[in-house]
């Protein structure tokens, strides 16, 4: 091959479309043709009982064609949505019905769906529907929810969901016996991904050929399909599922089916003509899912020097009303606070609580922000107890270069051992602190006091598992004209995976960069997949991709020898076609996929040019029995257990000595995931982490009133920064440690810029301040507050 | 229950779509579904996000906080309108799309037309912003993606682009 591809800065090809206006999001498909509009009716109450819905008046609104209440449900419709990921520990699952069935339990749940002409019509007519409730007391936030005064499902005791213990090793023993001891109680509240697009799906059912091709914004078009198929009661066989472009997803869009994934389809089924639904904003605000609200509270014991003899975390998650994604963010939290450090010994234990409130599906990091919250706080305060240097008490506790593979002894959320692949966090360390200038902090510091001015430094270290399995699979397909296509089913929303994969496959069959073309999340191209979240898709697919394209190549090698008369050793390929080495004997690859097919008819001149080379044996069937036609290859990966990938972030912050602003004055980031496809997409990642987990740290938050009434489902009061709040630089430095799990040596990249912001905005603002930071996000009136709270104190 | 309907004629990216609609017909609605101009996003419909700006007379708007009908007489500016009709296979890019291109300055793309249009009209009104001025061009538009930092250089090497007479 002439240039290898793979860890250079290859412009995105995808940008191409998506900067002319040319992408295809789910709300961009069947535009100009017939298409009818759906709009829902939504819960205003967060617990109730549906006495009566009247839906009398709905179809004399001009241009509605239907209208379903739960009644109107049969068979796999009427039943409970699925639980995705049920697990032993969750022994009270819940999930919702595609449309209330007879109770309401948050803000935003789905009661009707009406379909119309289109969706001004279609709202018209929701504002019709009268329903008479029995109003039910709701039970909102954490507090509400283990006091149990009241239950948000009446045959779930105490509204306690699960409850899930782990420990390595003896922990209360081990707390008992330190000389040092510590606990701690640290909060974190509810956020949301926010995608820029909200969800919409689009189904069309064609009654001649009996297939329902579903357009949807997913994360898992595979896993929409099946559950489309199982709930209309259709084959598999008879379902499609396409995603184009997803306008972002950040976790929210892995949930599936969402209810108006399921009714967009039997409408258009049962309507014969195809039908959409397009979320607005306040809809994805109250019907979609959120996440990160918890409790925490930490016992510790530590030595002198800072090393963690005994830890024991005790947790209180808040799901709200359902749980259709199982435990897995707990899960996450719950393991992943380890982060990269061996306490001596480990115990944790959480409950994940209902509450009348969204429920909750992954956010970008997963669980693993409050994880890295609770483990860097807690450094934070063993380094303030012991009067020592924050970075030196981490690396008292890091596991150490020569310790990988480090099995944390405990069970991960993919139901592997929690067993880290590989690392380098000493070097990770001294990366940081030589680039954010820790040791020239203090100087700093002392300048700026010169001045007036309050400033302040901290850093939190995390490890994210990334690459869980169970698999992904990939397709390569050479045409007789020699470009390459190439499928995988899993979705992008942004990570560019068009390019990045793109850039694999011309690395190992040897083609130009441009004739490759790469299809993701559209089932009829391939449909085994799993899907993309959880930093999986680079490891995941962009292994079988890799494994697809040698497949492919050996195939075209196997080809050329014969046709060119050589051993197959002595053949190279680049730029798509075939030589033996040192000679001018040649063959193009798209030569090589006409031979690959023994057809007679010549379709066109790569068919011609292809007749002046014989293949196969005459004597011998045209196609051989272990053989098949075409230059295609196909193969899966599926990994022993994830990957983890590491970083580590510092942050300086200025704090107002008035106003309590938290400005960003510096923002420095050590990132290892392995070895990197394109650098210039991961930094992307990071930028957009980052400005995600400034978001979570200083502004996000779930307003819910106690009637659970959310006060800031708009874009006008929910605050997401803008350009104005986030750092004008941020300084990155990679670390490359391959993972030996995979044949790339890549580990995922896409949530590592969000998993420490709340814990180095914590640290800094707490040095800064001096003031301790148990709780986030932190606004300036609440910094404000704090600040009074601790007045007397210092003047006592 | 018939809705009054108005017949308008939309200029968009130099042609005429006669539309007819409600009077209560977002233009954001009547690009994306009336016209086919689907490059045009809606990300909140409540004039925060600015994913949904296009140029009307050559100034940015919320095409969400435009009725359709209040459209007419004016000349529409949407992200299809951007780059350079040369008559070969495709088109050209304009400075701006071109430097998002170069700078990685989208992810998802969905707040792209927004941003591709505010900075088109931005850099109209001062050629040659300092990175500050750059930030405050695109200070009123959301992403949720890219963290800013590469969009303020796209509109950085937008504007050297323009200068080089690109
Ligand atoms: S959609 Fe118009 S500003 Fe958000
Ligand atoms: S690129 Fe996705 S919202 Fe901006």
């Amino acid at each position: 091959m002439t240039t290898k591809l793979f860890g250079t800065r290859v412009p995105r090809v995808e940008d191409q479309r998506l900067l002319r206006g040319r992408g295809t999001y789910a709300d961009d498909v069947l535009v100009g043709q017939r298409v009818l509009h759906a709009a829902v009716l939504r819960s205003p109450h967060a617990h109730a009982r549906i006495l009566d819905i009247d839906v009398s008046e709905v179809l004399d609104v001009e241009g509605v064609h239907a209208v379903w209440t739960f009644d109107d449900l049969t068979g796999p419709m009427a039943e409970p949505l699925p639980l995705l990921i049920p697990h032993p520990a969750l022994t009270h699952g819940r999930t919702q019905f595609a449309l209330a069935k007879d109770e309401v339990n948050h803000v935003g749940e789905a009661i009707a769906f009406v379909v119309a002409e289109d969706r001004y019509v279609a709202e018209d007519a929701v504002g019709r529907i009268r329903v008479d409730y029995e109003f039910l007391e709701p039970v909102v936030g954490i507090d509400a929810a283990r006091a149990a005064t009241r239950l948000v499902h009446d045959d779930v005791p105490g509204n306690v969901g699960a409850r899930l213990e782990q420990e390595n090793g003896d922990a209360r023993a081990a707390i008992a016996a330190a000389p040092h001891t510590l606990s701690l109680d640290l909060t974190v509240e509810r956020s949301a991904c926010q995608p820029l697009e909200g969800r919409g799906t689009v189904a069309r059912w064609d009654p001649d050929l009996g297939r329902m091709t579903v357009w949807t914004s997913t994360q898992t078009s595979t896993g929409v399909r099946g559950c489309v198929a199982a709930k209309l009661g259709l084959d598999l066989g008879q379902v499609d599922v396409i995603t184009p472009d997803v306008g972002g997803g950040f976790g929210v869009k892995i949930n599936h089916p969402w209810p108006e994934e399921l009714l967009v389809p039997l409408a258009a089924r049962i309507l014969g003509v195809p039908v959409k639904f397009t979320e607005d904003r306040r809809e994805h605000f109250i019907s979609s899912a959120h996440e990160r609200g918890q409790q925490h509270h930490v016992e510790v014991g530590f030595d002198d020097g800072g090393r963690v003899l005994g830890l024991d975390v005790q947790f209180w998650h808040d799901h709200g009303a359902y749980t259709p994604y199982g435990l897995i963010v707990p899960i996450i939290t719950s393991t992943q606070l380890l982060g990269p450090y061996k306490p001596g010994a480990y115990r944790v234990v959480f409950e994940s609580l209902y509450t009348n409130t969204v429920m909750v599906t992954p956010y970008r990091g997963a669980g693993r922000p409050q994880g890295c919250f609770v483990m860097e706080r807690t450094m934070d305060a063993i380094a303030a107890t012991l009067g020592k240097d924050r970075t030196e008490v981490r690396a008292a506790n890091f596991i150490q270069p020569d310790e990988f593979p480090y099995d944390q002894g405990l069970v991960f959320q993919d139901g592997r051992e929690l067993e880290y692949d590989s690392g380098d966090y000493p070097a990770s360390l001294e990366k940081l602190k030589a680039l954010v200038g820790w040791d020239e902090f203090e100087a700093f510091r002392a300048e700026m006091a010169a001045e007036g001015r309050r400033v302040g430094i901290g850093l939190a270290c995390y490890v994210e598992g990334t690459g869980v399995g169970p698999y992904e699979g990939a397709h390569v397909h050479v045409e007789t004209s020699g470009k390459v296509k190439v499928a995988t089913g899993l979705t992008t929303q942004g990570q560019g995976h068009q390019t990045a994969f793109a850039q694999i496959v011309a690395d190992e069959l040897g083609v130009p960069f441009e004739m490759v073309e790469v299809t993701t999340g559209d089932t009829r191209r391939m449909p085994y997949a799993v899907g993309t979240f959880a930093s999986r898709a680079a490891v995941m697919s962009g292994s079988a991709v890799h494994l697809a394209a040698k497949a492919a190549r050996e195939k075209a090698f196997r080809i050329a020898a014969e046709a060119l008369e050589a051993s197959v050793d002595d053949l190279e390929i680049s730029d798509g076609v075939i030589r033996v080495a040192g000679t001018d004997s040649a063959i193009d690859l798209g030569t090589v996929a006409v031979l690959s097919n023994p057809l007679r008819y010549a379709f066109d001149e790569a068919s011609k040019a292809a007749t002046q080379f014989s293949v196969g044996d005459p004597g011998k069937p045209p196609v051989a029995e272990d053989d098949e036609p075409g230059l295609e290859g196909k193969d899966f990966y599926s990994p022993e257990r994830s990957t983890f990938a590491s970083g580590m972030h510092a942050v300086i912050v200025e704090t107002d000595p008035d106003t309590a602003e938290i400005t960003i004055l510096k923002y420095a980031v050590v990132h290892d995931c392995g070895h990197l496809i394109n650098p210039m997409i991961v930094e992307g990642q990071i930028h957009g982490g980052v400005a995600q987990g400034v978001g979570g740290a200083l502004y996000e938050r779930m307003a819910y009133d106690e009637s659970g009434q959310l006060l800031n489902a708009s874009f006008m009061d929910f605050l997401m920064p803008y350009v104005t709040e986030v750092p004008a630089g941020i300084d990155i430095d990679h670390l490359e440690t391959p993972s030996p799990l995979n044949p790339l040596g890549i580990k995922g990249a896409g949530e590592a810029g969000v998993i420490p912001s709340a814990a180095v905005f914590a640290a800094a603002i707490e040095d800064a301040e001096g003031i301790p930071i148990t709780a986030m996000p932190i606004s300036p009136s609440e910094l404000f507050t704090l600040r009074e709270a601790h007045l007397p104190e210092e003047t006592a | 229950m018939t809705e009054e309907v108005h017949d308008v004629r939309l200029q968009v990216n130099g042609a005429t779509h006669a539309v007819t609609v409600p009077a209560r017909r977002l233009l954001s609605d009547a690009l994306r579904h009336d016209c086919g101009l689907t490059g045009t996003h809606v990300g909140c419909e409540h004039g925060v996000c600015g994913a949904c700006t296009v140029l009307m007379d050559g100034r940015p708007v919320r095409s969400c906080l435009v009725l359709a009908v209040s459209a007419e007489d004016t000349e529409v500016t949407t992200v299809e309108g951007l780059a350079e009709d040369t008559g070969e296979d495709d088109t050209v890019l304009s400075p701006v799309q071109q430097a998002f291109s170069d700078c990685h300055g989208l992810q998802c793309g969905f707040c792209t037309p927004g941003f591709l249009t505010t900075i088109t009209a931005g850099l109209r009104a001062n050629p040659d912003p300092t990175e500050d001025e750059a930030r405050d061009m695109i200070a009123g538009n959301l992403c949720r993606c890219t963290g800013y930092q590469n969009i303020v250089k796209a509109v950085l090497r937008a504007a050297e682009l323009t200068r080089e007479g690109r």
